[in-house]
């Protein structure tokens, strides 16, 4: 492996080192452009007035005054959008549905949370658009709200949707309900498990919604030319499926739309639907101006996605030597204002970990007057599996079999049939759980008020479609043009990739990440899909430019196809023909492309599959101040299955800030609403997440199981590493404490309310 | 013939029946044998569904052969953030 930091190869390759990031000096030095640093010359500024209450019929918008307003250039409402037809997609990484969409960007009927976007302004200042969103009449019938997710369950709530009807229920419902979709997956006999259980566990939990929290907010330029075609500059997880989101609701074909992704301060899923994009688009279109909007740190609060907030009971049992033999769940996700929690993903993967005959899973997708959620890391699974993997370490403790142990024995492998059906292939746990249980950290000793967490955890991985190219420039250096946005190391990753694939020097590549004008359809960065989907899509780039130059080499050698081969970076003639003639180089051909038949390049167009679901095991300790309730992180390390980590710092980083976002979500992230249905603490001075001096620096432990289906044996990592981490921290609670926390945040107020308790109840819980 | 198995809500489309055995090639056929036996899942068949052929995942794509002694299950699609 080459040093850290380094462009050197250890002689075999760039895969698997730690090369320096083409973006890095960009970004240090400031240079490089995130989502509001665009700007264009008589640009506009678009700002967004959002609903004061969180449910309201919208009887009247009057704009009259607000377009008298000298410097305002245009104003638009939900009259600015044609209505869309129910239609599900698998757009972003969940599924959604266009006549949510259109009504989620700008409010139609009702407006169904306090900050949904009501109309929107563009003027030729921030001040005179402020301005104008003040002078705007909107008559409001203000209706009853829900926020919580039991109480949108309950007969009598109040309706957000006249027209929601539960699928998934025999026989249909004939009321419309705040529940959206019920969901089962059976494996086994539940019941039959339980009766062979010598111990069996059951509890009820509760998780708080939490915010992606990205640093960057959500910003948008967007320039429509007065013949309908339109350029659109934003930080997004991915620019062709903001293409396709805008074209669709402004009614424009896809081609005449070019979307340009910038630079992005974090997404986590938070970034792959659409808010202001379509906004700039139609005021961009109204005023015949570019249009520059961007949301302020309340905004993406209030009005963009968090991840579900959400109730689970879980019951398992095991039999008295540690085997599990039954385990049960009902998940309750809450959805925000529009169907679509990502309560499915969380059925899947609550008893994905382990190899069990026995499970039942039910799902309840809820609408309430939240922000609809979007996807976060892993959507859905942190939260089953929290109440799955405390439920574990109780059992473990009642068994007095150490928590690694009791994983190990249960663990999924090579075989096991999932829960949702079908056998996995190769997997990782068990060296996860090995690995950790190698560490020193393992092992040291604790003191009072101190505990030690262990939990593991899965996520599926996808592919998708993919396009990337190759350009063989004049001089024999590389250009990579990737289609999904960097938002992990992505560049970095690829460019390890590509020098080996064609065998030239890391400094010799260039990676940039096109536009949708320039390469074919390709997903977004989500899923933990980019490196494994890119790496494969440049494989295939690679493999076409050796074809070519080795047709080359024939040519001009006037050899056949069997006496040439692309070796090192160069083609060689075989045989007698190898003393003939002297290998030429990629830059040799690059030379002469222009009179060997024009241009080299490859284009790697793929639908990516085989994605390796990947596995992880967090171990951590905290201490807790009995006299305040803080909990402070003492130690924390992330052993994961990789698969193959094309760069490993990357892969590294992706497994520590997975852990920081699980600590936050554990220990102090969460909406608060007042009683009037709005969100009070929509700041980071209110909303508490980790900071860099909250936590230890966090050892990572790569491990690499292959993936079969991947050429260099990848797996996605981005996600699995926020699915543990809470869990984890409970059952360190519950060592620290002695008492099992089963609703998050395990925030000081709720800790030292327990610790109280406990003590009042002489020392019980 | 392939055993395939429907997982979640879909077999409350075919009248609560989960597996089928069917003659198929691709999923494409699969697709197209299932939703001429239940045409109601058609539909949701199209919409986009994961189909795990022999333990492996396989989304949006149609043309991914299935052996005759394979097993296919049918489940929701998986995302990602």
């Amino acid at each position: 492996m080459a040093e850290n930091g380094t462009n050197g190869t250890n002689g075999q390759g760039y895969v698997g080192t730690r090369t320096i990031r083409p973006d890095g000096v960009d970004k240090v030095t400031g240079r490089a452009r995130f989502g509001a640093d665009f700007n264009l010359p008589g640009q506009l500024i678009g700002k967004v007035l959002r609903s004061p209450h969180p449910h309201a019929r919208i009887v009247s918008i009057d704009t009259s005054k607000a377009e008298a307003l000298p410097g305002v250039k245009a104003v638009i409402t939900r009259d600015d959008f044609a209505d869309q037809s129910s239609e599900f997609i698998p757009a972003g990484e969940m599924m959604m549905n266009y006549k949510d969409v259109v009504r989620n960007v700008m409010a139609r009927e009702k407006a169904l949370y306090e900050g949904h976007a009501v109309a929107a302004v563009a003027a030729t200042s921030a001040l005179v658009a402020r301005r104008a969103l003040k002078l705007i009449d909107v008559k409001y019938e203000v209706l009853p709200h829900v926020i919580d997710v039991v109480e949108a369950m309950k007969p009598g709530a109040p309706l957000l949707h006249d027209d929601l009807f539960t699928a998934g229920v025999e026989p249909k419902p004939d009321k419309p309900s705040n529940i959206a979709k019920r969901i089962e997956i059976t494996l086994g006999d539940i019941e039959a498990g339980f009766k062979k259980a010598d111990v069996i566990i059951e509890r009820e939990f509760k998780t708080a919604p939490v915010h992606q929290g990205y640093i960057e907010p959500h910003a948008a330029l967007a320039s429509v030319s007065e013949d309908g075609s339109a350029e659109l500059w934003c930080c997004t997880q991915g620019h062709f499926i903001v293409r396709a989101h805008c074209a669709r609701l402004l009614g424009m074909d896809i081609a005449k739309l070019r979307v340009t992704a910038s630079e992005i301060g974090g997404g986590f899923g938070g970034k792959t639907v659409v808010y202001l994009e379509p906004l700039a688009l139609a005021l961009s279109r109204k005023a015949k101006r570019a249009v520059k909007m961007a949301m302020s740190r309340e905004e993406v609060f209030k009005a963009s996605g968090p991840t579900s907030g959400a109730t689970v009971k879980v019951k398992m049992g095991a039999t008295k030597d540690g085997k599990f033999v039954a385990g049960f769940a009902e998940l309750k996700y809450q959805a925000g204002a529009f169907q679509g929690s990502p309560v499915q993903p969380g059925v899947f993967c609550a008893y994905a970990p382990y190899d069990m005959e026995n499970v039942k899973v039910i799902g309840y997708d809820v609408v309430s007057n939240r922000p609809k959620v979007a996807a976060y890391r892993a959507p859905g699974a942190p939260i089953s599996e929290f109440a799955v993997e405390s439920v574990v370490d109780e059992i473990a403790k009642k068994l007095g079999i150490d928590g690694i142990q009791l994983r190990m024995m249960n663990a999924a492998r090579e075989g096991t049939k999932a829960a949702y059906g079908p056998k996995f292939g190769p997997l990782g746990l068990e060296e996860t759980l090995n690995s950790i249980k190698k560490t020193e950290h393992w092992n040291t000793p604790l003191r009072k008020w101190q505990g030690r967490g262990v939990a593991s955890g899965f996520w599926f991985n996808i592919g998708g479609e993919t396009c990337a190219s190759l350009t063989i420039n004049e001089d024999g250096t590389v250009s990579l043009m990737a289609g999904t946005p960097d938002i992990g190391g992505l560049r970095a990753a690829l460019t390890n990739v590509v020098a080996d694939e064609l065998g030239i020097p890391y400094d010799k590549v260039r990676p940039i990440i096109g536009d949708t004008g320039s390469l074919g359809f390709t997903f977004l960065t989500g899923g933990s899909r980019s490196a494994f989907s890119g790496s494969m899509a440049i494989v295939e780039a690679a493999k076409q430019i050796k074809t070519e130059l080795c047709a080359r080499a024939c040519k001009l050698w006037e050899l056949k196809p069997d006496q040439v081969e692309f070796s090192k970076g160069s083609v060689k003639a075989l045989g007698a023909a190898a003393e003939k003639f002297k290998p030429m180089s990629i830059a040799d051909f690059a030379k002469i492309a222009g009179k060997t038949g024009g241009p080299i390049g490859g284009y790697g167009r793929i639908n990516a599959q085989g994605a390796g679901p990947s596995l992880g095991t967090h171990l951590v300790d905290l201490e807790v101040d009995p006299e305040t309730g803080r909990v402070t992180i003492l130690r924390y390390t992330v052993a994961q299955d990789a698969g193959k980590a094309l760069h490993p710092a990357y892969v590294e980083g992706q497994f520590q800030g997975g852990a920081v976002q699980g600590i936050g979500w554990a220990l102090n992230e969460e909406y608060i609403y007042g009683e009037d249905g709005k969100l009070q603490n929509a700041g980071f001075l209110d909303y508490r997440m980790p900071v860099a001096s909250d936590v230890p620096m966090i050892d990572a432990i790569l491990v690499e199981v292959a993936n079969p289906k991947h050429p260099y044996g990848v797996r996605g990592v981005g996600e699995t590493p926020i699915v543990p981490p809470l869990g984890a921290i409970a059952n360190a609670m519950e060592q620290a404490t002695g008492i099992r926390f089963t609703e998050l945040p395990m925030s000081p107020p709720k800790v030292l309310k327990a610790l109280k308790e406990k003590a009042a109840n002489g020392g019980k819980n | 013939m392939a055993r395939v198995v429907l997982i979640g809500n879909l077999a409350q489309l075919t009248g609560g029946v989960a597996e089928f055995n069917v003659s198929a090639t691709s999923i494409k056929q699969l697709f197209d044998r299932l939703t001429e036996l239940h045409p109601e899942l058609g539909p949701h068949l199209q919409e986009g569904v994961a189909v795990a052929i022999d333990g492996q995942i396989y989304q949006e794509t149609l043309l991914e052969p299935i052996a005759p002694d394979s097993e296919v299950f049918i489940l929701p699609q998986i995302a990602g953030g």
